[in-house]
């Protein structure tokens, strides 16, 4: 957005009672609390609409394609799922600590734990960053790119390509395999028809996630700076308040997309 | 950094009398950076009046083509072997319908009302500053600015030729260029769009003075404010969709694209599901204007306040529910059926306004101006448009006039005969407070008929092509159709010219016309109690709130040439 210095409008100087803080417009500190509040709270509905799209293509290709769920599941580590759980809730507990931090005129507690929102916050995406990185290089991609790699003992690599793009032909091709694998590896059961819906729905689904995660990142270091400044009191800890609620919302949303994508079959 | 700054803060303690937001400081920054709500919405309305003139240049090339209906007329195949293109005329006729759907409904008529007229008089409305964040205000703004250029972009890259519904598998397997590009700019513009939304309902919540309850407000509030709830609710919905259609569009994912196992109706559902209701964004804030010119031009009270404020809520509410009525011919039989029901349902809050306004002017005294010029129009065309959605939404006859010239005409007539009528009436209407200057009134009345009448020449003889089967997006057709096609295309241009009329007869007014009083229409809600244009601060001090439409309060002063508050001799009856 737009910097305000050069805006007369941010010239209070008939209203002496205005503290620094509070917007030339606004009458009061609650007048302006309120309406950000309300604000964040309809920015959130909005957000929660926005990842409905997803929710729905989630349901009803699951509806009708059962079996590339069950099947594709296996592909995905619980425990790391786990841990980023984990993590976020950790995270969410560090915010609202800091929102109460903010209210108490604690600079020092606001600014730790904003920190430790922020580590958290990063190490999410580290945990992200390793699923990621093992899907591409088993070849579990969306749609059309969708082409996994059964990896053999000893060797780490592209050998026996079971590539199918989704066609009926994969029915076949994984069965002479099942010997040489180790036995319960997912790779080894039948590639059911378009399996790649599975991988474009999961990525996606935390694609626009760890997008909201970076921007949450952007958010907090923001408010780590003006904390720093000591720029929040308890007559103004606002934006602390609004920012605590979107974390806790792309917290909630992946309460959601944990069970859905990680602990089906 | 302070050039603006400066200007101003020697003369804040006094304003001087002729001080306004227009002259509160100059400079191209202090507007591309102003923060003023009346500046932002200025800006707008110049911005989507020229997205409209953009779209009406695509509209008259394609009315000029179906003028014969041969490939020769205007449109011609292109081939520069050079540069590798190589483009039949009937690939330029798709382009340009794309374009001047796309450009007409996300440039333009979705912003036309709300964050153009809305955004300007909102605030003063209800006696406020400003918007409750204008900076996200700005930023929505600009955000418009980003979508416009995708849409250049797209003419630039290839083109988009998909219509400006984006159906797949069409739009993911043709001009890829052209459609990634517009389906950023339709990404884009979506969040400008709730950024206006959000903005305007927490500015409703809690910015409102003390005395101005949900009903002491003006009706032109209530439906930005039901058009807000609809822009917050089904945008989302928009945003993901051409997100994803965009990642198909890159990726193959495989969720719309039915080459992967993709569902190309699941695009269908999601796409109405946000644009039925946009149908909505584009008629309900043109509905408050309505409400405003009635009441204010037939001099009386607007009959049937709460039924009206209460329909706009459940059209927004409605609105939700019907989306499956674009997609009969593409769903089952019960659905088509349910749908059906709905899409009728619809039509009642529609139907209980127009009533409404129909017994406000009853024994009101009419005042023919050039605002209550274009409302009437609203009415008549509006009724139309609304009454033809009636066979649109019946199962049996949709079947048969699904995607004919039939369609064509019933939404012109509903988008353009009401949502660009009513957006001139507001635009006249406001136009004094805006500028600040009085319009010829004889010239832009008879520019006002003129709209009218050529309207109607131009879409009337669609619907009875249409219902005689002729499709739409083509752009040739059998001789039978010619004679329609070449009415329609006559009017069109008798059309097109009334509108560079009225335009310049406004233009004309920042010149030459006379300076406007505070209030000369004689309405009664605030926006007309601060001086026109209005000061940087909208009100020095707090505005009383009356009855918005207590038109009793004023009283005509010839020496101003405008209206005056009463004097307390006889106290303000703000009571009914
Ligand atoms: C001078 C006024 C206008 C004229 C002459 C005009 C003419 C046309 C024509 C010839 C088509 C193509 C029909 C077809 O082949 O299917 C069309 C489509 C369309 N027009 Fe207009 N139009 C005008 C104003 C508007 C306005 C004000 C809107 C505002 C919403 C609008 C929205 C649309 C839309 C959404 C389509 C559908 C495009 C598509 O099929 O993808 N038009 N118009
Ligand atoms: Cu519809």
């Amino acid at each position: 957005m737009t910097t305000v210095a050069t805006d007369p409008q941010s010239d209070h100087s008939d209203h002496h009672d205005h503290p620094a803080f509070l917007a030339h417009h606004f009458e009061n500190p609650e007048q302006q609390y309120d309406s950000g509040k309300l604000g964040i709270w309809l920015f959130l509905v909005t957000e929660v609409l926005f990842f409905s799209g997803l929710f729905v293509a989630y349901i009803i290709y699951r509806y009708f394609n059962p079996e590339i769920f069950i099947y594709a599941d296996d592909f995905l580590d619980v425990r790391l799922g786990f841990l980023n759980t984990i993590i976020l809730l950790f995270s969410s507990l560090t915010m609202a600590w800091a929102v109460r931090n903010a209210q108490l005129n604690q600079k020092l507690g606001l600014i730790i734990n904003l920190s430790l929102t922020l580590v958290c916050a990063f190490a999410f995406l580290g945990v992200k960053y390793v699923e990621y990185s093992h899907k591409f290089h088993d070849g579990l991609l969306p749609g059309k790119h969708f082409n996994p790699v059964v990896h053999h003992e000893g060797e780490d690599g592209h050998a026996a390509d079971h590539g199918a793009e989704g066609s009926a032909a994969a029915n076949e091709t994984s069965e002479h395999e099942s010997s040489e694998g180790i036995a319960e590896h997912p790779a080894e059961k039948p590639i059911p028809r378009n399996a790649g819906i599975f991988f474009s729905i999961y990525f996606c689904m935390t694609g626009l996630h760890g997008i909201h995660i970076l921007f949450g990142i952007g958010f907090i270091t923001w408010l780590l700076v003006r904390a720093v400044r000591g720029e929040f009191n308890d007559q103004y800890f606002g934006p602390v308040d609004y920012v605590g609620l979107y974390w806790h919302l792309v917290d909630l949303i992946w309460i959601y997309l944990f069970p859905l994508l990680y602990l089906i079959g | 950094m302070a050039t603006a700054h400066e200007s101003t803060t020697n003369e804040t303690s006094a304003h001087s009398a002729d001080e306004n937001y227009l002259t509160a400081s100059y400079g191209l920054k202090s507007w591309l950076l102003t923060l003023d709500h009346k500046r932002i919405g200025m800006m707008y309305l110049m911005g989507v009046m020229g997205a409209f003139f953009l779209g009406g240049v695509f509209a008259l090339i394609l009315r000029a083509e179906l003028f014969l209906g041969t490939p020769k007329t205007v449109l011609f195949d292109l081939n520069i072997e050079s540069l590798g293109i190589s483009m039949t005329a009937a690939d330029m006729y798709n382009q340009m319908f794309t374009l001047h759907g796309a450009v007409m409904t996300f440039l333009f008529i979705i912003p036309s009302v709300p964050a153009a007229l809305g955004n300007f008089i909102l605030p003063i409305m209800i006696g406020a500053k400003d918007v409750a964040f204008p900076r996200m205000n700005l930023c929505s703004f600009y955000l418009w600015i980003g979508g416009a250029v995708c849409f250049l972009l797209a003419i630039v890259l290839g083109g988009l030729d998909t219509g400006w519904t984006f159906y797949a598998p069409y739009s993911t397997s043709t001009s890829f260029g052209g459609v990634f590009a517009a389906l950023c700019g339709a990404f884009i513009l979506g969040f400008s769009s709730i950024f206006t939304g959000l903005n305007f309902i927490v500015t409703l919540h809690t910015m409102r003075p003390p005395g101005m309850n949900w009903f002491r407000m003006p009706l032109f509030l209530w439906a930005l404010y039901a058009t807000a709830i609809i822009q917050l609710l089904a945008t989302p919905v928009l945003g993901i969709t051409v997100m994803l259609l965009a990642v198909e569009r890159v990726l193959g994912i495989g969720i719309f694209d039915p080459q992967y196992g993709g569902d190309p109706v699941l695009f269908q559902h999601f796409f109405w599901f946000y644009s039925h209701p946009a149908v909505y964004i584009m008629i309900v804030p043109a509905m408050g204007v309505i409400s405003e010119l009635i009441s204010t031009f037939s001099r009386k009270h607007i009959f049937g306040y709460t039924f009206i404020a209460y329909s706009s809520l459940a059209i927004a509410v409605f609105g939700f529910l019907v989306w499956g009525h674009h997609m009969f011919t593409a769903s089952s039989e019960l659905g088509a059926a349910v749908f059906s029901l709905l899409t009728f349902s619809v039509s009642i809050p529609s139907a209980i306004k127009v009533f409404n306004w129909l017994a406000t002017m009853y024994k009101g005294s009419i005042d023919l101006r050039t605002p209550m010029l274009y409302a009437l129009s609203f009415l008549a065309l509006f009724t139309i448009g609304g009454l033809t959605g009636l066979f649109l939404g019946t199962l049996a006859t949709d079947v048969h006039l699904h995607d004919t010239y039939f369609v064509v005409a019933h939404f012109h007539y509903v988008m353009m005969g009401g949502t660009l009528v009513a957006f001139l009436g507001g635009i006249h209407y406001w136009w004094p407070k805006m500028t600040g200057k009085m319009y010829d009134e004889k010239w832009a009345s008879i520019f006002a008929v003129g709209i009218f009448l050529f309207f109607n020449l131009t879409f009337f003889p669609q619907f009875i092509m249409g219902s005689r089967g002729m499709p739409r997006r083509y752009y040739n057709y059998v001789e039978e159709y010619q004679i329609y096609h070449q009415i329609s295309t006559i009017g069109a241009f008798l059309l097109g010219m009334s509108l560079l009329g009225a335009a310049i007869v406004l233009l004309r007014s920042l010149k030459n016309g006379e300076k406007a009083p505070a209030n000369p229409w004689g309405s009664a809600t605030l926006e007309w109690k601060c001086t026109s244009p209005p000061p940087h601060n909208n009100f020095d001090n707090p505005p009383v709130v009356g009855d918005p439409y207590d038109m009793q309060s004023v009283v005509y002063d010839p020496e101003i040439k405008g209206f005056v508050d009463r004097k307390p001799d006889n106290p303000n009856p703000a009571t009914s």
